[in-house]
């Protein structure tokens, strides 16, 4: 009894320990982000700031108009997220419910370009794209998120499980194929397309080597992008940098403590099949 | 059920359909056109945060153009404006470090400016630094109007010269390093005469164009590096780390480069008219009679030595469809009293000679070895690699500094790396005969 | 009867899949096979004013990169990141989900939470915090050492100690990720093997080492493929951190790539190293798919 007891306490206390190594980091952000300027880089360092100030923020929204870099992070999220999970839900969903001839051997090839690097791509797609003249367009920083095969695996593991002979019995019934995929099986495969939603809108919001490579226009750049910007001019102002980095970093936490369950879900479940 | 269900194969074409829709007005959305003119101006560093208040002026002498002023940071400059140009994005027009201008004008990025020089009443030739001006002449056009100038000259601690016995830096290499190492030794230990950030290329590079190397041989199409007079700049070079006169450290691994200035950590320093503004701001009120400048010493008694003839020029984009617009611009920041009031905004010397008879610079006695200088300025060569190149230049120097390689060596090296990186050039320059 | 709904479902399926395998073809395959392609040429910044000044050179973007100082100096720095990195963050992920997974843990989901949180961070975000964690004078980690009396570190200013620092960063924003992995995989294993072991006599390290182990080897292989693919993609923390210094001890390949492809607009060049960056990907993961198969 006394040795689970000490094991208790030790195992807290690990966890304790864990825990506070993990968010020191970000807890000094937040922290330094409401510091005046200067105050970051004090001796000693500072874990608190002395009077906390929103002037960072302000300077941030007002004379460096990250606003418009937040919006256009939003607006590229927010198609890329409802776009993909259109188009790989459909795909997900032919692979486990349709078969067709070649089925496997397709399936097979795409399992294999998981391995491919998508910088072996990139250069080719962005002269690609200036040649459609999508260069510095919402267009040309999706184009890499419409289709993953990631997506397309995720949804066809998932979509395995609804069962044929309700799709039979639709089929029976006369309704063509798009109809018995919107109307028996979407509800069915609602939970990992919630998953996929989140693992996209998390994965588009925090993307940066291809927005950095697509958007030449400072006004059309996305958060992470508009941050390492600022980092070039400014990387004496320490607190003004907190302040950017928490503001990017926040609906992203925000999105994730919302679908937490259904995302770590999705992890787990897609790692363990391997 | 059975009604609520009908029969179309068709539904999932229009999934592709939906996402060719969101592709095209996704692209559609990306350009917010206004009435009237926008330009798309592209300005570099600490000039961004300030060009953006003598756009306003603009903005009002003339109804109908707005200015989006676009701020880059130096470091990521180059390879964005490249990109933009690769990517049929450029802006109409940009601030353009003079060393570039070869690069964007063989590229056949830049529209010549020549008949809108000859047609312009603000523009003249003859009121430029003329080492300044043939820098922006390519092939015999011009791409670009200087707008700020840049060279580089001696910061030094008066005090800490005089200590050692010297009231102004001597006019030969000789002379300049007998100084030095007498500053050093007055200095003692931990104490250095000068600060050459070793990953830094103007500086052996001034020293090499000071003792009449070309760089490029052949047409600028191979390295001239392990020629022997930059053989000998580069020797002088390496020899101040050699003597310890001048700490083996890059421009990152200084902390803060004005404290150690007070501190007198180093007595000398080379560096551009920006350091201006920035000493008087940063160092002391005590110390700011205590530092002055000076241009740079010759290889030999008699010749004064020559320098970078560096700056910004302002340069209109071919793919733009302003270039009215984009022109007056150029010609509204030209202007002698907007040139001055950018002096006095940043620090950075007016291109225009007009704006030196200023009573505020004219008056200052810092700025003044800058006019010196800026007589006596030559650029480096105009080849499209030249930031390539330049950067190798640095890297060699730092091999020898940290004894991974001989003098020999290293040059050798250069030369070979140079060639190769100029074989492009070499290949279609004998494609064109 | 039957055949024709098998009919109407393969007919179906290639307009199910056509969104998708158009954008993947049109956006993934065509650039990969160009990229390859491109490799084997010189196409350069004068090539992209005017195509007709790229040449085809075969396999002498390969023979350059062979003998290139820089490129082999990124190989290295890489492989030191993928192969220090890889397994302590392996170590990591396997050391959180099994405190995680004890029978005696309370308050669980706030724990796991907790440690998930960096993986959803962004990464340019965090890279740009440690980079002032990091800072000689004025960073929270010297300031910590120096309490228990280490001198001061110049953790991304000295060639030895930058790779080891971003290293560090990385260990810290993934382990969330392979964490709930494990935890997954723990939980496959079944109780009964553990309490047979007790009831033996084997104490924590034997069941650990004869029951975990074994258990978690297809995780194991799943989690360390997919880390290492992921790990040999660094670009964004020397990027942001380090520009690929000091005295280039952290570019990476992909850094190195991007470069050789969008600064000096050697895009032949870029995309050799891309293909390189592809085979060395390909080899590695054939590796670990074989020494499984060999164990098992």
């Amino acid at each position: 009894m006394k040795k689970r007891g000490i094991n208790t306490v030790l195992l807290h206390a690990a966890l304790l320990v864990g825990a506070a190594v993990t968010l020191m980091p970000l807890v000094w952000m937040v922290a330094a982000s409401f510091m005046a300027p200067g105050e970051a880089n004090s001796l000693p360092p500072r874990l608190l700031p002395a009077h906390p100030t929103l002037q960072n923020f302000v300077l941030l929204f007002t004379r460096l108009d990250i606003m418009r870099n937040f919006v256009n992070s939003a607006i590229v999220t927010v198609l890329a997220t409802v776009l993909s999970v259109l188009v790989n839900s459909l795909a997900g969903y032919a692979f486990a419910k349709l078969p067709f001839r070649g089925r496997e051997t397709l399936f097979k090839t795409l399992a294999g370009a998981l391995v491919v690097p998508a910088q072996v791509g990139m250069l080719p797609l962005f002269l690609l794209l200036r040649e459609l003249g999508l260069v510095n367009s919402y267009a040309g920083v999706l184009v890499p998120y419409l289709a993953s095969i990631f997506g397309i695996f995720l949804i066809r593991q998932y979509a395995l499980s609804v069962p044929d002979e309700l799709l039979d019995a639709a089929r029976l019934e006369g309704a063509g194929e798009f109809a018995v995929f919107r109307l028996v099986a979407l509800p069915v495969i609602k939970p990992i397309l919630v998953t996929m939603a989140a693992f996209t809108f998390l994965s588009a919001w925090n993307d940066f080597m291809w927005p950095l490579i697509i958007l030449s226009d400072s006004g059309m750049y996305t958060l992470p992008v508009a941050l390492a910007n600022l980092v070039g001019e400014h990387v004496q102002d320490t607190e003004l940098m907190m302040a950017g980095s928490l503001l990017t970093i926040l609906p992203a936490l925000v999105v994730f403590l919302i679908f937490q369950r259904t995302y770590v879900q999705g992890i787990m479940s897609g790692g363990v099949k391997g | 059920m059975t009604s609520a269900l009908f029969v179309s194969r068709a539904r999932p074409a229009w999934a592709l359909a939906a996402v060719m829709l969101s592709l095209t007005l996704a692209a559609g959305c990306a350009r917010r056109e206004d009435a009237g003119v926008t330009l798309r101006f592209w300005v570099m560093g600490r000039e961004g945060e300030v060009v953006q208040e003598l756009v306003h002026d603009f903005e009002s002498r003339n109804q109908g153009i707005k200015v989006s002023v676009q701020q880059i940071p130096w470091s990521a400059a180059h390879e964005k404006l490249l990109t933009a140009f690769v990517g049929r994005a450029t802006p109409d027009l940009a601030q353009l470090g003079n060393t570039w201008v070869p690069e964007f004008s063989a590229l056949n990025a830049l529209s010549a400016l020549d008949q809108r020089v000859s047609a312009s009443l603000v523009v003249d030739p003859a009121d430029h630094f003329p080492g300044i001006w043939d820098t922006n002449r390519i092939d015999d056009k011009l791409y670009g109007i200087p707008w700020y100038v840049d060279t580089r000259v001696i910061f030094y601690r008066t005090d800490l010269l005089a200590a050692a016995g010297y009231d102004r830096i001597p006019g030969s290499w000789d002379a300049w390093h007998t100084a030095m190492a007498a500053v050093s030794t007055q200095g003692g230990p931990g104490r250095f005469a000068i600060l050459l950030p070793v990953n830094e290329w103007p500086q052996p590079v001034i020293f090499g164009l000071q003792a009449g190397s070309p760089l490029l041989a052949d047409r600028g199409t191979r390295g001239a590096f392990a020629g022997p007079r930059f053989r000998r700049a580069f020797e002088f070079y390496l020899g101040l780390f050699r003597e310890g006169l001048a700490p083996p450290v890059a421009n990152n691994e200084v902390a803060n480069l004005y404290q150690e200035f007070e501190r007198g950590t180093f007595a000398m320093y080379i560096s551009g008219p920006w350091n201006l503004g920035e000493f008087r701001r940063r160092l002391p009120a005590e110390l700011q009679s205590s530092w002055a400048t000076a241009p740079m010493p010759g290889p030999d008694t008699d010749t004064p030595g020559v320098s970078l003839a560096g700056g910004s020029s302002l340069v209109v984009f071919r793919g733009s469809p302003h270039q009215e617009a984009a022109w007056k611009l150029v010609e509204f920041l030209s202007e002698p009293s907007q040139q001055i009031r950018f002096f006095q905004l940043t620090g950075d010397l007016p291109a225009h000679r007009a704006a030196w008879l200023d009573p505020g610079l004219a008056a200052d006695p810092q700025a003044a070895a800058f006019r010196e200088q800026l007589e006596n300025v030559v650029s480096t060569p105009k080849i499209p690699e030249w930031e390539e190149v330049a950067n190798r230049v640095w890297v060699a120097a730092e091999q020898v500094i940290r004894g991974a390689a001989t003098t020999d060596e290293a040059l050798a090296d250069l030369d070979a790396d140079v060639d190769r990186m100029l074989a492009k050039r070499r290949w279609l320059m004998e494609k064109k005969q | 009867m039957s055949s024709i709904l098998d009919r109407n479902k393969a007919r179906a399926a290639w307009w199910f899949l056509a969104p998708a395998m158009i954008l993947l073809g049109l956006f993934f395959v065509l650039p990969v096979a160009a990229g390859i392609l491109l490799s084997l040429t010189d196409f350069d910044i004068y090539a992209v004013a005017n195509p007709g000044a790229a040449r085809f050179v075969g396999l002498g973007n390969f023979r350059h990169l062979l003998g290139d100082a820089t490129f082999w100096k990124a190989v290295a720095n890489t492989l030191q990141f993928v192969l220090i990195g890889g397994p302590l963050s392996l170590a990591t992920s396997l050391g959180a989900a099994l405190l995680l997974n004890a029978k005696l843990v309370r308050m669980r989901s706030l724990f796991r939470t907790i440690y998930f949180a960096p993986v959803v961070t962004t990464l340019v975000s965090v890279a740009i915090v440690w980079r002032y964690l990091y800072h000689p004078r004025y960073g929270l980690f010297n300031f910590i050492l120096g309490l228990v009396g280490i001198g001061p570190v110049d953790w991304l200013g000295d060639p030895h100690w930058a790779m080891p620092s971003i290293i560090l960063l990385a260990v810290w924003k993934n382990f969330g990720y392979n964490m709930l992995i494990f935890v997954a995989g723990l939980q496959v294993i079944p109780q009964e093997l553990y309490e047979a072991a007790a009831i033996d006599g084997a104490g924590y390290w034997r069941r650990f080492r004869h029951i975990t182990l074994p258990g978690l080897a297809p995780t194991f292989l799943f989690v360390s493929v997919t880390t290492m693919i992921g790990f040999f993609q660094l670009f964004a923390e020397p990027y942001v951190m380090t520009q690929g210094g000091p005295l280039g001890a952290t570019r990476s390949m992909v850094l190195f790539m991007y470069e050789e492809g969008f600064r000096w607009w050697r895009m032949g060049m870029a995309s050799a190293v891309a293909v390189v960056l592809l085979l060395i990907t390909l080899v590695g993961t054939l590796v670990q798919l074989r020494w499984v198969r060999r164990d098992t």
